[in-house]
């Protein structure tokens, strides 16, 4: 238990050993939050764009069970085969079964982090079906046997020279070269085989609209696109939260996601899947894996509102300074820190407490998620629930027995000073984790209290 | 008009200066302040570490205390946003009470006082540190990530400061990253913080730091003395609160 609770600093610790590369990172996202914040001072009525949206998702999550059935009946109308996925151990089934049917073994997916979240990729390969990852951030990563560090820049922590050596290794690309418009050519040939061979292509959903049955793709890099057109079936796979109501709606979400994501107007495809084209299947897998778990807890149901934009990470000074992987999740970042916790409370009880709570997170969601309130929250609940390292709670209690008592507090802050002034070296040690990297405050010979009962007599 | 003085803890026992000027602002300005002297600590180190299920007794004892005043106030905004969310007490109308009377320092006197001439003189190029609860909890300032338009209360009160010479930053609402226990458990990404946030200082040459929280500035100030900066610390009070010198100069 302690070892959990630790897993973030300790990982955040390990990317703090190279510290220009982290400067490098933040400096990254850095520049991203500024493009964001150029382009929403652009949009006159950006907060009430961001109200309009936290409302419509409020809406939503009210009424869940009825838009879901009507989003299956017109799918369904339109010829879409809709499946329903209870966890993630019955979406991996049913994509499998899919390809079964078809008989093939390999498969092109644009991003979708429900299939990050769901862990899709591994499970097919013990099955011995091969997934190419179209999105170049995630083929890159994919390359590199690792998961994506961020949810819109999946190789946002690798700079351009070692995808230069990756694609040399792998797609055969000169060594030493590094140029981004050549390494994306090889890329381009590289992907578009795959589009050419695959007869299963995989989507992910950024919104599915009810009163149509239809549901939007955004990419910029039209690899969704190409996947789905030319393969005999499209799956699409959605969580049950990426409902709206009406295609009117995609006109608030449309202009706040990739504003939010990455400081773009809008993404370069923002395509809407309808019905399957004359001779294709079109499956939609609409998966719960949770949700409805987190929907049931009051104070973290806003959770559900999340489009997926990132911003929350581009904005946060943890997550630029400890990297994607030190969530150890597959949504890093303080929306990943109140997602995980519902899906395993002890294996991510670190997360919440990676966060200084400065509430940056919460001014930059595009639907207003109170992140850093439900961070909180849910430190208490991780807490009540037994999942705190035991050395903490008796810290802790400690702590409180001492403020609570002013005689106690009292004494317990004039021997600390003395201690500080007269003993530094119990202090000032390789033990105090404060003392590592920072100095400790002087220790003044009278605290406040005691020049008060001599100066102003009155309490 | 009685104020019921609210000093966090580890001013108490560390910054007793900054506590010191803040009692004697208000009392230049007129108000009748005491210092409850049984007070000990808001609980926050608790709450925030996933434990305010523990801060029952510091809350009763809270409450009691500061209950009879017509204004708390308290130079923290980190402090003053912790009770004004979370104080609940056996009496909870007056704890309410307390969370509607509670000011963090600077919006006491920009709201409350409605100071409008600060006589206070301080010769120096200060750099000013949004400490993120006043901030964002307190709205004290405008959020940069907000399309709406900018305000700053510490900063209508420091711009009447005679002699100061206030820089504008990079980055200028980043969090420092000290974050309560944050502090100890996340020691490393803490720490690269608060050096890239003293960094931003130094580089517009400041000789001072300043800031509502002095949290903040006691996890900056161990960076810049480990460094051996020159550069110190400074609650606002203490700036607000420097004697009006009028030498010739100015």
């Amino acid at each position: 238990m302690e070892q959990s609770n630790q897993q973030h600093a300790d990982l955040a610790r390990k990317f703090n050993g190279n510290e220009s590369r982290v400067n490098w990172h933040d400096e990254t996202l850095w520049w991203i939050r500024q493009k964001r914040d150029k382009i929403v001072w652009q949009v006159p009525e950006w907060e009430a764009l961001r109200e309009a949206a936290s409302q419509i998702k409020h809406h939503v999550l009210g009424n869940l069970a009825d838009y879901l059935e009507e989003f299956e009946r017109n799918a369904q109308q339109n010829g879409v085969t809709v499946h329903w996925a209870a966890d993630a151990a019955e979406h991996n089934r049913i994509v499998h079964s899919l390809l079964q049917q078809q008989g093939v073994t390999r498969m092109v997916k644009s991003k979708s982090m429900l299939t990050e979240e769901c862990h899709l990729n591994e499970y097919l390969a013990e099955h011995g079906v091969e997934v190419i990852d179209s999105d170049l951030g995630e083929r890159i990563v994919q390359l590199l046997k690792e998961p994506p560090s961020h949810i819109v820049l999946p190789c946002i922590h690798i700079k351009k020279e070692e995808i230069g050596e990756l694609f040399h290794k792998y797609l055969g690309t000169p060594e030493g070269n590094a140029d981004p418009q050549l390494l994306t050519h090889a890329a381009r040939l590289h992907v578009r085989e795959v589009f050419m061979s695959r007869k299963v292509a995989l989507t992910g959903v950024n919104f599915a609209v009810a009163e149509t049955g239809e549901f939007v793709v955004c990419t910029n890099e039209g690899n969704a696109d190409m996947g789905a057109h030319l393969a005999d079936v499209h799956i699409a796979s959605m969580g049950i939260e990426k409902i709206i109501p009406r295609r009117e709606h995609l006109g608030v979400f449309l202009r706040l996601l990739t504003r939010s994501a990455t400081g773009q107007p809008v993404t370069t495809y923002s395509s809407h899947f309808a019905k399957p084209r004359p001779g294709q299947q079109m499956h939609l897998v609409i998966v719960d894996n949770g949700r409805t778990v987190q929907l049931g807890r009051e104070q973290f149901r806003n959770s559900l509102k999340c489009i997926r934009c990132a911003a929350c990470m581009n904005t946060c000074p943890v997550y630029r300074r400890s990297g994607g992987h030190s969530y150890h999740t597959a949504i890093a970042g303080p929306i990943g820190s109140i997602l995980a916790p519902n899906l395993d409370m002890k294996q991510y009880a670190d997360l919440p407490f990676a966060s200084t709570l400065c509430g940056s997170c919460s001014n930059v969601c595009p639907v207003k998620i109170d992140i850093h309130n439900q961070l909180y929250q849910w430190r208490q609940v991780i807490t009540q629930n037994g999942h705190s390292p035991a050395a903490k709670t008796a810290a802790m209690k400690v702590m409180a027995t001492t403020l609570s008592q002013p005689k106690v507090y009292t004494l317990a802050g004039k021997a600390g000073r003395w201690v500080l002034r007269n003993m530094p070296w119990l202090v000032n040690n390789r033990l105090n984790p404060w003392y590592k990297q920072r100095n400790m405050p002087e220790a003044p010979k009278q605290s406040f209290r005691e020049w008060y009962a001599q100066n102003k007599k009155q309490g | 008009m009685t104020i019921g003085l609210f000093i966090p803890c580890y001013v108490d026992q560390f910054y007793p200066r900054a506590a010191i000027a803040t009692l004697e602002l208000l009392e230049k300005y007129g108000c009748s302040v005491s210092f409850p002297a049984a007070q000990t600590c808001c609980g926050q180190p608790m709450a925030n570490s996933g434990y305010e299920h523990l801060t029952h007794s510091c809350n009763e004892h809270f409450t009691t205390l500061f209950a009879d005043y017509d204004y708390v106030v308290c130079p923290s905004g980190s402090c003053t946003l912790h009770v004004k969310d979370h104080l609940h007490a056996s009496n909870e109308q007056a704890a309410l009470g307390i969370r509607r009377k509670l000011y963090e320092l600077t919006e006491f006197l920009t709201d409350v006082l409605q100071v409008t001439t600060i006589d206070a003189y301080f010769p120096y190029r200060v750099g000013m540190h949004q400490s993120c609860h006043g901030q964002r909890g307190l709205h004290l300032a405008q959020m940069s990530e907000l399309v709406a338009p900018p305000f700053s209360k510490p900063l209508q009160l420091l711009q009447q400061v005679k002699g100061i010479e206030l820089v504008s930053l990079n980055r200028k609402d980043e969090c420092c990253g000290f974050g309560g226990t944050f502090c100890v458990t996340e020691e490393a990404v803490s720490v690269k913080m608060g050096k890239d946030r003293v960094a931003d200082h130094l580089q517009h040459d400041v000789q001072y730091i300043t800031g509502v929280d002095m949290s903040c500035l006691m996890h900056m100030e161990g960076i810049l003395k480990r460094r051996g900066s020159k550069v110190q610390v400074i609650h606002i009070a203490e700036i607000l609160n420097a004697a009006v010198l009028q030498p010739a100069t100015v």
